[in-house]
């Protein structure tokens, strides 16, 4: 299924050139996925995903990809790139240093075609931690005022809001590359980003929905999740400092 | 491992090569672990030759007194303090130790849980390894 395309048209004196490796899988009729390759021009500025677009608009339109906001900020284009899950709008084809760039669907996600891939799993865990301030009273109210923080207090956990749910953390994961019930290291930080923020009283509930044979502790701090994660959520941290609440070492 | 999961399986669990130094040590510290589980089995089964009286126990000894035996020695003992001195450094990972302090993230986004901290440890656990295996080569092989 290989196939070699190019596209010189319009080349500007900066333009260089890549081979594009794209992986194309169709579950409804393929065994296995099979790698199209495409000449693609390029300049510094230009990232994965344009590389991709081009392609769908000058190759073959029928590329699956999932794309949106193409600014790193909507988490659609996972995927992996030359080994390494990154965001395809967020990563510029001259960082690669690579005459050849791979695109292959994110790993531990059920590919839907070539570069789509199913959220639901991670949407379902990131849902069973409790994704939402718990306590009885509301600051919706007329006579309430809203729950102050103080700035110190919005340190604690602003970093780990900053999730985009790209769901590279899980793609890195090595866990989750064998154990599919994993509560995954998003989920994780997650959990540990309402803990840590003071105005939510439901810890004890979150913490008991983690504490599972493959929650929290199937965590063995590799890190990798903190690597590719493109908004610097570092979820291992927070994992580790939730696991300092199980462990009794914070209050 | 089907399609429709699209896991990467052990393979990409064992792969060392994408994620730096940290993902070395996971690796390293499952595969010592394992080789610890291993000897400690063949430890029980090496002392229960015992039951063989002199002779059984001798001829053990035997076996595992030469040059392949020291190599197998050798490597348990870099195995051992490898487990021990990464898995110190994990342990405190796990309970919040140094693994730096939640802020608001700057770009380029390293990650603060993967600091010149840990990695000291595990550049720490790798040489001390080395020497003890050194050490024990040098003892066993004698002068």
């Amino acid at each position: 299924m290989a196939q070699v395309s190019s596209m010189s048209d319009g080349q500007s004196s900066t333009m260089k050139s890549i081979t594009l490796k794209i992986s194309r899988f169709n579950p409804e009729h393929d065994e296995s996925s099979q790698f199209m390759e495409f000449n693609v021009n390029y300049e510094k500025w230009t990232t994965v995903l344009e590389a991709i677009l081009d392609v769908k608009k000058h190759f073959d339109h029928s590329v699956a990809v999932r794309y949106s906001c193409r600014q790193a900020t909507c988490g659609s284009c996972g995927m992996i790139i030359n080994g390494k899950p990154r965001l395809a709008c967020f990563t510029k084809i001259s960082e690669l240093d690579s005459n050849v760039v791979t695109v292959e669907p994110m790993n531990n996600f059920p590919v839907i075609r070539d570069l789509a891939v199913k959220f639901e799993r991670l949407f379902d865990t990131h849902q069973k931690i409790k994704p939402y301030l718990i306590r009885d009273d509301t600051e919706l109210e007329s006579d309430q005022k809203e729950f102050l923080q103080t700035p110190e207090e919005v340190e604690q956990y602003i970093q780990f809001a900053n999730c985009i749910k790209c769901g590279l953390c899980n793609s890195a994961c090595p866990t989750m590359a064998t154990d599919s019930s994993f509560v995954g290291p998003q989920a994780l930080a997650q959990a540990y980003r309402y803990v840590a923020d003071s105005r939510d009283k439901g810890k004890d509930s979150r913490l008991k929905v983690i504490d599972d044979s493959h929650g929290i502790w199937r965590c063995h701090f590799a890190g990798s999740c903190s690597q590719v994660c493109p908004k610097g959520v570092d979820p291992a941290m927070g994992i580790q400092l939730l696991r300092g609440y199980m462990l009794g070492f914070r209050d | 491992m089907t399609q429709d999961e699209h896991k990467e399986g052990v393979k990409g669990m064992v792969n060392p090569r994408r994620y730096g130094i940290e993902r070395v040590a996971y690796l390293m510290m499952r595969l010592s672990g394992l080789g610890l589980l291993a000897y400690f089995i063949g430890h029980i089964y090496e002392t229960s030759n015992i039951l063989r009286g002199q002779v059984g126990w001798d001829e053990f000894m035997d076996l595992i007194s030469g040059t392949e035996g020291h190599i197998v020695m050798s490597i348990v003992i870099a195995m051992c303090v490898f487990h021990t001195v990464n898995g110190v450094r994990v342990m405190l990972g796990h309970g919040g130790v140094g693994v730096g302090t939640p802020a608001r993230p700057d770009y380029p986004y390293d990650p603060a849980s993967q600091n010149y901290r840990h990695k000291i440890g595990i550049y720490s656990a790798i040489v001390l390894a080395a020497f003890a295996m050194m050490y024990g080569l040098a003892v066993m092989f004698g002068e």
